[in-house]
C-alpha cells in the first residue's frame, strides 16, 4: 500500500517554515526532547552538590554538545561574568600575577579535543549491575574541542626560577565557587598538556562547565578539571585537600586506600544497542556502536563480543580527533534474532587492555568507588530488549 | 623515574624556548616590559589580594592562621552551623556526610569513611571547613570558630576529651588514626604489567552465564529505560523540567507588573542563599528544609513529612500563618524570631533582599 507520507501533500511541503529570526540561538528540535541530561536522585543529598549524566546512548560521532554534557558541582553552578573574572598565580613563582579574562585571550592559544570523565563514572556498578541505561552507567563523560592557553605559558609568565628544581613541585588549583574544589597537580603534568580553557566546541563555556574559564587536564579524572578557575599556586607539596584525601581515593579489601590515582585507564562501552536503545528493527543488518577512550593516549583497537567474551571481533574505528579524546567504534553486522551478550574491549597505545569486572575486583576488592573501567555486558533478548547484566 | 626525568628535561627546554622567544630583556638581563614575563601580560598580585585568596593549608600546618577553639565552644558552633546536615553528634542527616565513627570498618563490606576513620590529615579538615563550609555559606567562619568546630569533630570521634583546645600549634602535629592508611597510585606495578598483553580472540571461555541483572535491583530512575527511539510525538510527554520550570516562571512574571518582575528576579538571586536546603517550584521536595511551594498563606510547620523543631510544631498548633510580615521578620533574624529553629541560616540583613525573596516565593503556589 502506498505511503500517504509520500502520496499526499504534507503541511511542511506546502506551508512555509520558521523564519531566520525565530531562534537566534537554537535548541534541538522538539522531537529530540528526551535527549537530555538526567539525574539519579538517590545518589546524593542535594542536586546542588551532585552529578548528572550525558545521554551518550542517543549521540553519535564523538563530540558532546555542551547543552547535554554531564555536570558535576560541589556547591552549584555559579554565574561569573568575564568582567568580574580574575585569575591569580602565586606561590613559588618569580612574580605573583593577576590576569583578567581579556589578558588570557592575548596569550598564544591552542585547540584540542579531550574527553573529561568523572572518576566515579561506572562507580555504582562495583557491587553489581545496578542501573539499566548506558547514560547512567557510563554517562559521567563528555568530549569537547577546547580552545585555551597552555598552563605552562601562564606559569612561565609568572616565572618558575623561584621554584628551583621542578621535579618535586606541584601546582595547586582552585575555583571561584563556594566549594573551590582545590586539587594538587604535579608540575610535570602542569607543564605538559594542561590547558586553561575558555571555549568549548567553538562557543563560550556554558555556566555549568565553568564559564568563563576552566582547567582542562587531559586524560586525568574530571574532578581535577577545576571550573571557574581563580587561582594557581606553585607549591613544594601536595595540599592533600578534601578532594584528594577523603574523596577520589579508593579503599582496597584490606582497608588501605590508594591515592593520587589521576589517570583514567582505557575503557569502552557499547552505546547502541543498550537498555535505552533496544533493537527495534528485527533481524538483519545491525550497527553495533560505542565509545572508547584512554587517559594514556590513543585508542588503537576495540574488540566486540556477542557471546559474553567467548569470541571477539575487531570493530572499525571512527575518525580520531586527538589523543586522550573519545573514539567512536562501529561493528557492522547481521543479527539473526538470537539473544546476545554484548561486550566491548578497548586497547590503547601503551598496549593496555580493558579488564573485566572480575579482574578489577581481584586486584582492588569490592569497596572501590572510582576508576571502574571494566568491560560492560548488555544482555539483548530475542525481542531486541537490552539489559545491564554481569556474566561469569 | 628515568622517563619522567627525561620528560621533565624536555619540558624545561620548552620553557627556556618560550622565555627566549619573548625577547623582552636587553643585554644585562634588565627588564624592559612592565614585568619580566614573556608577554608582559597581567599585573602584579598585591600582598593583600594574595592574603585574601591564598588560604589553603598544607599537611605540615603551613597556612594555618593564629587562633584557637575548644570542644565546648565547638559543640555550640557545630549545633548552630553544621548540625542541620551533619547531625548533633556528627552522625549525618539523610544523605549528608557522616563525620564521626566508623573506626575499624575500612576492611568491611561497606566501609564507613568519616573524618575519624579515614581522613589522613587534620589540616585537610580545617582547610575544608574554613574554606567551603557551611554548605551555602562558605567563607563565613572565623579562624577561632573553625578551630572550635574541628575540635568538636575530633571529640565526636572520641579522639580528644571534652577539655581539649585546638590551635595553630597542636593542629598540624595531631596524628590522625588513618594517617598511614594510604598508598600512592600503584596501578603501574599492580595492574598494568599484567594487563598489557595480547588479548584472547577465540574460545576464551567454555561457557558464559548471567550472574547479576540490573532489573533485580531496579534502581534506575524514571525515563532512563523508556526513552523511546524514534518516538516522534513528544507533545504528550512533557517530562523534562528545565523547560517547563522556565515557562512557569515566565508566566508568573508576565502576570505581575514590570516592577514586580524586577523584584521577583532579584528574589530569585537571593534564593540562591536558601537553595542548599530548600526547594521551590515544580516537583519541589523536602530536603534539609521543607519545600517552599505555597508558602505564603500556609500554616507554619504544616508540610507533610518534614521533621520540624518544637518551636515550629508549637506555632503550628497555635495556627500561626506564614504571611509576608511573618516571613520578613523570620528572614531578618531566624533564630530570634523562631528560637530553637534548626535552620542554621544567619538571616538577611537587607530589607530589599527580604522583600525580593518574599516576592519571589509568592510566585509559587501549592
Amino acid at each position: 500500500e502506498a505511503d500517504p507520507l509520500i502520496t499526499e501533500l504534507q503541511d511542511w511541503a506546502s506551508y512555509t517554515g520558521a523564519g531566520v529570526d525565530e531562534t537566534p540561538y537554537g535548541l534541538p528540535i522538539r522531537f529530540e526532547s528526551d535527549v537530555v541530561r538526567r539525574n539519579v536522585e538517590w545518589l546524593t543529598a542535594s542536586p546542588i552538590s551532585s552529578i548528572n549524566f550525558t545521554p551518550i546512548h542517543a549521540l553519535d560521532g564523538t563530540i558532546t554538545p555542551q547543552g547535554c554534557a554531564f555536570e558535576r558541582h560541589h556547591s552549584g553552578a555559579i554565574e561569573l561574568s568575564k568582567q568580574d573574572y580574575r585569575l591569580m598565580i602565586n606561590g613559588l613563582v618569580d612574580r605573583p600575577l593577576v590576569f583578567t579574562y581579556d589578558d588570557l585571550e592575548r596569550f598564544p592559544r591552542e585547540n584540542h579535543v579531550y574527553f573529561c570523565e568523572c572518576a566515579a563514572n561506572t562507580g555504582m556498578e562495583w557491587a553489581g549491575a545496578q542501573l539499566n541505561g548506558v547514560q547512567f552507567t557510563h554517562g559521567m563523560i563528555h568530549n569537547m574541542e577546547y580552545a585555551g592557553v597552555p598552563l605552562r605559558v601562564l606559569l612561565q609568565e609568572a616565572g618558575l626560577d623561584a621554584a628551583g628544581d621542578l621535579s618535586d613541585k606541584w601546582v595547586y588549583v582552585e575555583g571561584a565557587d563556594a566549594s573551590s574544589n582545590g586539587r594538587s597537580i604535579p608540575m610535570e603534568k602542569a607543564l605538559d598538556d594542561v590547558l586553561v580553557a575558555f571555549k568549548a566546541n567553538g562557543e563560550a563555556l556554558r555556566m555549568e562547565h565553568g564559564y568563563p574559564v576552566r582547567l582542562v587536564v587531559p586524560g586525568w579524572e574530571g574532578n581535577m578539571w577545576v571550573k571557574w578557575l581563580r587561582r594557581i599556586e606553585v607549591t613544594d607539596a601536595a595540599v592533600e585537600s578534601r578532594e584528594e584525601t577523603s574523596k577520589y581515593t579508593d579503599v582496597y579489601a584490606d582497608g588501605t586506600a590508594r591515592k593520587w590515582t589521576w589517570v583514567m585507564d582505557a575503557k569502552s562501552v557499547i552505546t547502541s544497542p543498550s537498555p535505552q536503545m533496544p533493537i527495534r528493527h528485527g533481524k538483519g543488518p545491525l550497527v553495533i556502536s560505542g565509545l572508547a577512550w584512554s587517559g594514556h593516549g590513543r585508542i588503537t583497537r576495540v574488540d566486540v563480543s556477542k557471546d559474553g567474551g567467548i569470541t571477539w571481533e575487531t570493530a572499525r574505528l571512527g575518525k580520531q580527533l586527538d589523543t586522550k579524546a573519545l573514539t567512536r567504534f562501529y561493528l557492522d553486522t547481521e543479527w539473526d534474532g538470537s539473544p546476545m551478550l554484548l561486550q566491548s574491549r578497548a586497547m590503547d597505545e601503551t598496549g593496555y587492555v580493558q579488564p573485566t569486572k572480575d579482574q578489577l575486583r581481584e586486584k582492588r576488592g569490592e569497596n572501590s568507588v572510582y576508576h571502574n573501567n571494566c568491560i560492560q555486558t548488555w544482555y539483548v533478548n530475542a525481542e531486541g530488549i537490552a539489559e545491564n547484566v554481569e556474566v561469569s | 623515574a628515568e622517563a619522567s626525568a627525561a620528560r621533565l628535561a624536555e619540558l624545561e627546554t620548552r620553557l627556556a624556548e618560550l622565555e627566549s622567544k619573548a625577547g623582552n630583556t636587553v643585554a644585562g638581563g634588565e627588564p624592559v616590559a612592565a614585568h619580566e614575563g614573556a608577554f608582559g601580560l597581567g599585573r602584579p598580585a598585591l600582598p593583600e589580594e594574595i592574603a585574601a585568596w591564598d588560604v589553603d593549608v598544607l599537611p605540615d600546618g603551613r597556612g594555618l592562621p593564629e587562633g584557637s577553639g575548644d570542644v565546648s565552644t565547638g559543640e555550640e558552633v557545630f549545633a548552630e552551623k553544621c548540625a542541620a546536615c551533619h547531625g548533633d553528634f556528627a552522625e549525618g542527616v539523610d544523605n549528608w556526610p557522616v563525620l564521626a565513627g566508623g573506626f575499624g570498618t575500612l576492611a568491611d563490606e561497606d566501609p564507613v569513611k568519616t573524618v575519624g576513620s579515614y581522613w589522613p590529615y587534620l589540616t585537610t579538615v580545617w582547610d575544608y571547613v574554613h574554606r567551603s563550609m557551611p554548605f551555602g555559606e562558605a567563607g563565613t567562619l572565623s579562624a577561632d570558630e573553625t578551630y572550635a568546630i574541628v575540635a568538636y569533630i575530633l571529640y565526636s570521634n572520641d579522639l580528644v576529651d571534652d577539655e581539649f583546645e585546638l590551635n595553630q600549634d597542636n593542629l598540624a602535629t595531631f596524628e590522625m588514626p588513618n594517617r598511614d592508611g594510604f598508598v600512592i597510585d600503584d596501578r603501574p606495578q599492580r595492574e598494568y604489567a599484567e594487563w598489557r598483553t595480547e588479548p584472547c580472540m577465540e574460545n576464551c571461555k567454555d561457557s558464559v552465564e548471567i550472574t547479576k541483572r540490573a532489573t533485580f535491583l531496579d534502581v534506575t530512575p524514571d525515563h532512563g529505560g523508556d526513552s523511546v527511539m524514534n518516538s516522534a510525538d513528544t507533545s504528550e510527554t512533557p517530562t523534562f523540567t528545565a523547560a517547563n520550570a522556565t515557562a512557569e516562571e515566565v508566566a508568573s512574571a508576565d502576570a505581575a507588573d514590570a516592577g514586580d518582575a524586577e523584584l521577583i528576579a532579584a528574589g530569585k538571586k537571593v534564593f540562591k542563599k536558601c537553595s542548599a536546603c530548600h526547594q521551590v517550584g515544580d516537583g519541589a521536595k523536602n530536603k534539609t528544609g521543607p519545600h517552599l511551594n505555597g508558602l505564603i498563606g500556609r500554616t507554619i510547620g504544616s508540610v507533610d513529612g518534614f521533621g520540624y523543631s518544637s518551636v515550629f510544631k508549637q506555632a503550628n498548633e497555635e495556627g500561626r500563618i506564614w504571611d509576608q510580615a511573618a516571613l520578613d521578620a523570620f528572614l531578618a533574624k531566624p533564630k530570634a524570631y523562631m528560637t530553637g529553629t534548626k535552620m542554621s541560616f544567619a538571616g538577611l540583613k537587607k530589607e530589599q533582599d527580604r522583600a525580593a525573596l518574599n516576592a519571589y516565593l509568592a510566585t509559587f503556589g501549592e
